[in-house]
């Protein structure tokens, strides 16, 4: 028994590979700003407007872009579903998790996007990672450009296809990787509509129809662009008249619907069977009955929501031009969504503008590598359409002065 | 094209990424030796694509450690 005797060794600890990161977050702490990552809504006022840190706060960073939380129709549904089905599912959408409810807001969204098909996921992140893992398989390509959101990139690494990533937007670049793959493998492009980090959006139209001319399968991820973007609010594939060849469209329910929640939407003819392979569908607890009750009505409102829609146009065109004007280097040159990313020199300075736009009275995300882009640091502001054109003139107010503070206009 | 002829055309492809003037031989490691961040690596492997007509996806990328494993992809991924 000698033999089994465990040898004697320094305890290898796992956290080691944290170090840098642990020492970056130390050094920036260090200098006095107030914890950018750790911020706490005491209470929400409204779509607009919560209490941090005791006072009264403008909320420019929540993607709360229609600014459904608040709306009395959607919180009386939740409220009655409550009320009726209980506090949750307990269970997976294929066992004992799905209700009425969870179907009336998949039918509430085939609908929306006039799509034959809608699968609902208990998050976004899910959806994405659920769907493209699913679809691209062992000797399958998936090509993808670079600043694709982390739930993309999860997909991919979740799955076992071959991943090609191309350069941001750029279309040649996704046309040169599409004509070197090898004859009859399976092509997966995945494309988002609005990327969040700048705020820029996808030339769709071309891409799409490259993708397509390769014989390639095409997801697009439009998040960031439901409910204003387009026509019908069905995003920016219907925007620039491509929607009928995307094969999969995925979205959220965390930004303009206003709650929590992931789905796809798509018109392929053998849809369904997704809802019996796709891991991160099958093995996890389906969504509470009040957030598909309160999506469900959501979404149905969405669809009239033209006046609503122009506001947040409105707005985020204001603020852009309120910024620029004021010297404020921005994600976009245009205005192309309702994100507008404020690019900061640096991380320490990028945090102390941060802070002095919270002592202001305005929350927006400080965002860092590695979920920005090229190493940058972004002051990301996400415009509500409950936003008022008064708020929009506080708003650029705050940014001077606290812009002037830290030394950065 | 052997290998040979493959790493004389790599060798002129990554001098201009070679901003440090760093020595490569077959055991430099990208990571360890030159030290690229992640948007280099990305505008080399393109430019190796480029070059040679051939994708190397992620997938493959993670397998190459160093220079010369480089070359033996290539020249393998040339058919």
């Amino acid at each position: 028994m000698n033999d089994m005797t465990p040898p004697e060794a320094a305890p290898a600890d796992l956290f080691s590979k944290f170090d840098a990161m642990i020492e970056t977050r130390r050094s920036l702490l260090a200098t006095g700003v107030t914890d950018p990552f750790s911020l706490v809504m005491e209470k929400v006022l409204s779509p607009t407007t919560a209490i941090c840190n005791g006072r009264e706060t403008i909320l420019l960073g929540t993607y709360n872009y229609m600014g459904m939380t608040f709306d009395p129709d959607v919180i009386a549904a939740g409220k009655q579903a409550l009320d009726d089905y209980g506090s949750g599912t307990t269970g997976s959408r294929v066992l004992n998790g799905t209700y009425a409810g969870h179907r009336a807001v998949e039918e509430a969204l085939k609908e929306f996007y006039a799509m034959d098909h809608a699968m609902v996921f208990s998050t976004g992140y899910q959806a994405n990672l659920g769907i493209i893992s699913t679809i691209a398989g062992k000797g399958d390509y998936i090509v993808l450009d670079i600043d694709s959101h982390a739930s993309i990139w999860d997909g991919c690494k979740m799955g076992d296809a071959e991943v090609v990533p191309f350069k941001h937007n750029d279309i040649e670049a996704m046309e040169k990787r599409l004509r070197r793959i090898p004859e009859g493998a399976g092509k997966l492009v995945v494309l988002e509509g609005v990327y969040s980090m700048l705020g820029d959006i996808a030339p769709l139209k071309d891409m799409i129809r490259i993708a397509k001319s390769y014989g390639a399968m095409v997801l697009v991820d439009e998040a960031h662009s439901m409910g204003f973007i387009g026509p019908n609010g069905r995003g920016v594939a219907e925007d620039q008249g491509v929607l009928d060849d995307v094969d999969f469209v995925i979205g959220t329910f965390s930004k303009s619907v206003g709650t929590v929640g992931g789905f796809c939407v798509s018109n392929h003819p053998k849809f369904e069977i997704m809802r019996l392979v796709c891991r991160p569908y099958v093995f996890t607890a389906s969504l509470p009955p009040s957030v598909v009750a309160t999506a469900a009505t959501s979404i149905r409102k969405l669809m009239h929501a033209g006046n609503k829609r122009a506001h947040l146009w409105e707005n985020s065109r204001t603020l852009h031009k309120a910024l620029t004007g004021l010297g404020f280097k921005l994600g976009t040159e245009e205005p192309q969504s309702a994100i507008i990313a404020v690019i900061m020199p640096d991380l320490e300075r990028g945090a102390m503008m941060w802070e002095a736009l919270l002592r202001e009275g305005l929350y927006v995300n400080l965002a860092r590598p590695p979920a920005t882009p090229a190493g940058m640091t972004l002051l990301r502001c996400s415009l509500c359409a409950e936003h008022s054109a008064e708020q929009v003139q506080v708003i650029a107010g705050m940014f001077e002065r606290a812009g002037k503070a830290v030394g950065i206009i | 094209m052997d290998r040979a002829a493959t790493a004389a055309r790599i060798a002129e492809v990554i001098e201009p990424f070679n901003k440090n003037d760093i020595a490569i031989d077959e055991t430099t490691s990208f990571a360890g030796d030159l030290e690229w961040d992640s948007l280099t690596v990305m505008d080399f492997v393109a430019a190796i694509e480029d070059e040679f007509d051939i994708i190397i996806s992620m997938n493959q990328q993670a397998e190459i450690e160093t220079y010369g494993q480089l070359i033996d992809a290539v020249t393998k991924l040339q058919g």
